[in-house]
């Protein structure tokens, strides 16, 4: 399912005292597949967005077309529970929305609203309670004895039981320990590989978006600042900087042995994986003296 | 929830933002004493003069306090009616069992209409132009002395600016809930009563969990930092009387004298 934004607009408070502008003129598309990483600044837009994405809002001025959907600005729109069952959101903390006794009800309360039988959705939620790498037994037990990180797999569990064809991240990570991190960026990637899911990350971590997004889009005070692959992007980390935005640990380490060494490897490493191969390359090839 | 106006800070710098907390609620809560000696049509000139005078000292546009009074529109239009719909007396212009339409029946309207009205409009006035904080320290100091009747004063404050505070946090919440159960397929305000009385159980659960769990984390982090009840505790934020709201409070004087001299002596008229 594509997603197309056309000069998206949102004022938040429209026509109050309060008003605020928070996305300008974005334009972008993310086809059916595809995984997108958004990154800036807290407050430049990002989560915003997000929200737009499965008409939690609705843009302020200009048109946003999910799948055969077309949400117009300033026009009534029916029918958004099918958009909704088509893209999926996994909130910031989504632990908190947890509520039912059980967690096998909490994870069947997505499916069930967009019409699922009790059994389909019973059997769904099996599937999804192993996807997020917790054992079945868990099902029958309440949602509020858990740790904070299993938790949070369970919440996604919820939103995975829905079964999207795309799926938005608002930082999925925050908060989780360095393994709880990598488990939950490689359960999604491999999700994403797997299902085709169209996958959107909205991260503060540059890491996880050079490691794993096709495309990057850098958000600065509600407009897109840039937009390219990962290559393309820390091509020429200076502008980034500028922002205040930070750069992978790899890239960085790529830029200072390039100077130190006066040498040029032959591509942008965005993993330490692949900077490693690369360094063996120019070392066997011997530096030039 | 966002097109509340009244209770919200309007950031600004007017001669009613500088006014200490403490003059503008005294003086808030004497006008709406005051409200009830105006009996005639000159009384209530007077006082919407002074109303808008007021306002406009605020320096906050006119729309803000049309928008604070929307809300509250049909309750008032009901108490009006009310009014008009069961007052007898005067020239009667319409008859019709127990309901007349009658000439004190419709000055009383008017007349309650502009009292709603003009509460709403001062009482905005004071919240747009008092950080919430302000108010409760205003508040503070003004019941300071029920502290000899006994009256955990300093518990009740600090409560009050607890709630005051974390009001937006709740509400914050309360929306990011909401968007994700809908984003699961909840819809809000749809189908029958009880319906909809059971899509509240999602956002409600989950806000009173965290509810809890944001009141044990502030307990304890308060504890930490050597809060203990009832102990003696200086204050940070200093309320100072200035000349201008010795001023503020003379104003008020001044338009009590106002409104007793132009008092009719017969009631309504």
């Amino acid at each position: 399912m594509d997603i197309l934004l056309q000069q998206v607009e949102y004022r938040y408070q429209a026509n109050t005292p309060f008003e605020r502008l928070a996305l300008r003129d974005v334009s972008f598309d993310i086809p059916e597949g595809a995984y997108f990483a958004i990154i800036g600044h807290t407050g430049s837009g990002k989560s915003t967005i997000l929200q737009h994405l499965n008409a939690l809002l609705k843009p302020t001025k200009g048109k946003i077309v999910i799948g055969d959907t077309e949400i117009i600005a300033g026009q009534k729109q029916k029918n958004l529970k099918r958009v909704r069952q088509k893209v999926g959101i996994v909130f910031q903390f989504p632990e908190h929305q947890l509520f039912e006794e059980t967690i096998e009800k909490d994870i069947c309360f997505g499916p069930m609203n967009f019409g699922v039988t009790e059994e389909e959705a019973k059997k769904r939620a099996k599937i999804a309670i192993k996807q997020v790498g917790l054992s079945e037994e868990f099902l029958q037990r309440s949602p509020f004895d858990l740790s904070g990180g299993q938790m949070r797999r369970v919440a996604i569990a919820g939103v995975l039981a829905m079964e999207p064809d795309v799926i938005v991240l608002d930082e999925p990570t925050a908060g989780l320990d360095p393994r709880g991190r990598k488990e939950i960026m490689n359960l999604f990637y491999e999700l994403h590989k797997e299902k085709k899911l169209s996958t959107i990350l909205v991260t503060h971590s540059m890491e996880d978006a050079a490691r794993f997004a096709d495309q990057i889009i850098i958000m600065h005070k509600g407009e897109v600042y840039k937009k390219g692959t990962p290559e393309e992007i820390f091509a020429s980390p200076e502008g980034l900087l500028e922002l205040g935005l930070d750069v992978p640990e790899v890239i960085r380490f790529q830029k200072n042995f390039e100077e130190t060494c006066q040498v040029k490897l032959d591509r942008i490493c965005l993993t330490t994986e692949q900077l490693a191969e690369a360094v063996t390359e120019c070392l066997k090839r011997g530096v030039p003296k | 929830m966002n097109k509340l106006i009244l209770g919200r800070y309007f950031p600004g710098d007017s001669w009613i933002h500088r006014l200490d907390p403490r003059s503008k609620l005294l003086s808030c809560i004497y006008f709406i004493f005051v409200l009830f000696i105006a009996n005639n049509w000159k009384t209530y000139m007077l006082l919407w003069i002074f109303t808008l005078f007021v306002m406009y000292l605020s320096r906050v546009s006119f729309r803000t306090y049309i928008r604070g009074v929307k809300p509250l529109i049909w309750l008032i239009l009901f108490t009006v009616f009310l009014q008009v719909l069961f007052t007898s007396g005067g020239t009667i212009y319409v008859n019709w069992g127990p309901i007349t339409i009658s000439q004190f029946g419709l000055t009383n309207g008017v007349y309650i209409f502009c009292r709603f009205v003009m509460i709403i409009f001062i009482s905005t006035v004071v919240t747009l132009t008092t950080k919430p904080i302000d108010l409760t320290d205003g508040i503070n100091s003004l019941l300071r002395p029920l502290r000899s009747l006994k009256v955990p004063v300093d518990e009740f404050s600090l409560m009050l600016s607890i709630s005051l505070r974390f009001i937006p946090n709740l509400l914050d919440e309360t929306q990011k809930v909401m968007d994700a159960q809908r984003a699961r397929g909840t819809q809000f305000g749809e189908g029958s009563l009880f319906k909809q009385m059971k899509t509240l159980i999602p956002v409600f659960l989950p806000l009173f969990v965290s509810s809890l769990n944001r009141a044990e984390e502030l307990a304890n982090v308060m504890e930490i930092r050597g809060y203990q009840s009832g102990e003696k505790r200086s204050t940070f934020r200093q309320l100072q009387w200035q000349k201008r709201d010795t001023v503020c409070l003379l104003l008020m004087f001044v338009l009590t004298i106002g409104l007793t001299f132009l008092r009719s002596e017969g009631g309504l008229h």
